[in-house]
């Protein structure tokens, strides 16, 4: 059982703060790092992962300092976002190098490749592997020594389905195993899929932390924008601003539209189609305006 | 040793054109290109292409990762220029005056010094091939060759001064006493290669400059 504490850690490159004061423990089981691109994921996980020095604050693994010290890599496994590999090398001769960095052999080697169901590709070279293949290659390398933090920068990036769903199948199980696994990732889906608890991330700030359904509710129950074209613009708004569902109705002349905000996003999606068939108003559009993940994540901060 | 070859024919077997092709080839341009190729080779690129992360995810001390480059730098920069630098000394000179053993001890002892000196340079800039190149080119060769001072602080010369005294007479001349080029030779490859672990204990993964 290990426990990684961020205790107030911040990190800056010159004048840009990638990491602004963040507090949080990752323990046992599977953490998801969630967060749009440059919020400061991989500039966590390199901490976590002793390669950066925290600007302010500490990074321990159990009490001990993370930072410039070889040996709490006995107990981290890391697979890099980086494709670089030893491409002259073949799967096998890669993980085993690997293993006899931490002092074990082929024995341990094996057993890795097989976890990762590489043996069928273990004897061709790395360059000619495929990117889900290296990705593998790269969990083997960072398991090889059963590691009991497993630290992972986007694992998911450019896989294809079928390698997702493995992947995802591994991190469950290890994560079941009792080994505290991170991951980052910018896709929500794919982080509520195999992780027990999420740790939000926007702009260097931890923005929101706990387990997917309350993740869910957050990126949810906020106020949601509409975009709704019908026959009668001005009826169908004095019919839904009597709801409490509507907290604001905004006519939109240039586009020739109404801007609905849905304060109770459930029962606003009932209403609508109901109060539109009982006016007599023919909906054209209806479209979320702002679905988009950034403006998800702007209100978890503003939250 | 090309250049041997056709010197030997044009002149015969003479000491001092010797002199002038090993010291103003070999040891002057050879050994250290081939160091700077040795060297930042042994690591810039792993550094530069974020592979080195396999490497110092490991238990294992920064100091030890660093030596384990060092050795095999030093090892190719031997192969590829002492090496050379030895049969060309003999298809020069043969084995007369101590001239051959001279420059392959000078070659050995600078493929030492550069490959530390370079390997540093490897974990501290990416652009280490240029910076080495310069240094080897411009400072050794083209200024030491106008101004002394310059040329008795380079590896070269402090290399001449050890080997020098293998060879009969005042043929292989130094700028520097065999003493100090000795002292200075050692105090430069520790000094680089204590750097160099230090810097590889801190280094930032490439991605996030």
């Amino acid at each position: 059982m290990t426990t990684i504490k961020l205790d107030h850690v911040s990190r800056w490159f010159g004048n840009v703060v990638a990491v602004n004061d963040i507090t949080m423990d990752v323990g046992p089981g599977v953490t998801g790092l969630l967060g749009p691109n440059g919020a400061g994921k991989s500039t966590l996980i390199n901490m976590m992962a002793g390669f950066l020095s925290p600007s302010a604050g500490t990074v321990t693994l159990d009490g001990r300092p993370v930072w410039r010290n070889e040996d709490i890599y006995r107990e981290i496994g890391i697979v890099p976002e980086r494709e670089a590999m030893y491409d002259f090398l073949t799967g096998r001769e890669f993980v085993v190098a690997n293993a006899e960095l931490h002092g074990l052999g082929d024995a341990e080697a094996q057993r890795a490749l097989a976890l990762v169901e590489m043996e069928y590709a273990q004897d061709r070279r790395i360059g000619t592997y495929s990117k889900g293949m290296r990705q593998r290659v790269k969990m083997a390398s960072a398991l090889v020594h059963g590691p009991s933090v497993l630290l992972l920068d986007e694992p998911f990036n450019g896989m294809d389905p079928r390698q997702r769903m493995q992947l995802m199948e591994v991190l469950r199980r290890m994560g079941a195993e009792g080994r505290t696994v991170l991951f980052s990732s910018h896709i929500l889906e794919e982080v509520e899929q195999v992780a027990s608890h999420i740790e939000v991330v926007v702009a260097g700030r931890h923005a929101a932390s706990g387990d997917f359904r309350s993740i869910r509710r957050l990126m949810t129950d906020r106020p949601h924008r509409y975009l709704v074209r019908s026959s009668d613009d001005r009826a169908l708004a004095a019919a839904l601003i009597g709801d409490p569902s509507t907290s604001g109705i905004e006519v939109d002349a240039a586009e020739d539209a109404l801007l609905i905000q849905a304060a109770d996003f459930g029962r606003f999606t009932a209403l609508l189609p109901r109060v539109a068939r009982d006016h007599g108003i023919r909906l054209y559009t209806v479209s979320p305006s702002d679905e988009s993940l950034e403006s998800v994540f702007s209100y978890l901060v503003a939250a | 040793m090309v250049i041997s070859v056709v010197v030997r024919l044009m002149a015969g077997a003479d000491p001092q054109s010797a002199v002038n092709v090993l010291g103003g080839f070999a040891l002057a341009a050879m050994v250290p290109i081939v160091g700077v190729i040795a060297g930042t080779g042994a690591i810039g690129p792993e550094i530069d292409d974020g592979s080195v992360m396999y490497l110092l995810s490991k238990p294992v001390k920064r100091r030890t990762v660093l030596l384990t480059k060092l050795v095999v730098a030093i090892a190719v920069t031997m192969v590829f220029s002492a090496v050379p630098t030895l049969v060309s000394a003999l298809i020069l000179a043969g084995t007369a005056d101590g001239v051959a053993v001279a420059y392959t001890v000078a070659a050995l002892v600078a493929s030492v010094a550069y490959a530390s000196l370079f390997l540093m340079l490897g974990t501290i800039t990416r652009h280490a091939v240029v910076v080495g190149l310069v240094y080897a080119l411009v400072w050794e060769a083209l200024l030491g060759s106008f101004v002394p001072g310059a040329r008795s602080l380079s590896v070269q010369q402090w290399a001449l001064a050890v080997g020098g005294d293998l060879a009969e007479g005042k043929l292989v001349t130094s700028e520097v006493t065999t003493v100090t080029g000795a002292v200075l030779l050692v105090v430069v490859t520790v000094l680089a290669a204590w750097y160099g672990a230090r810097r590889l204990r801190t280094l930032t993964p490439a991605t996030e400059e």
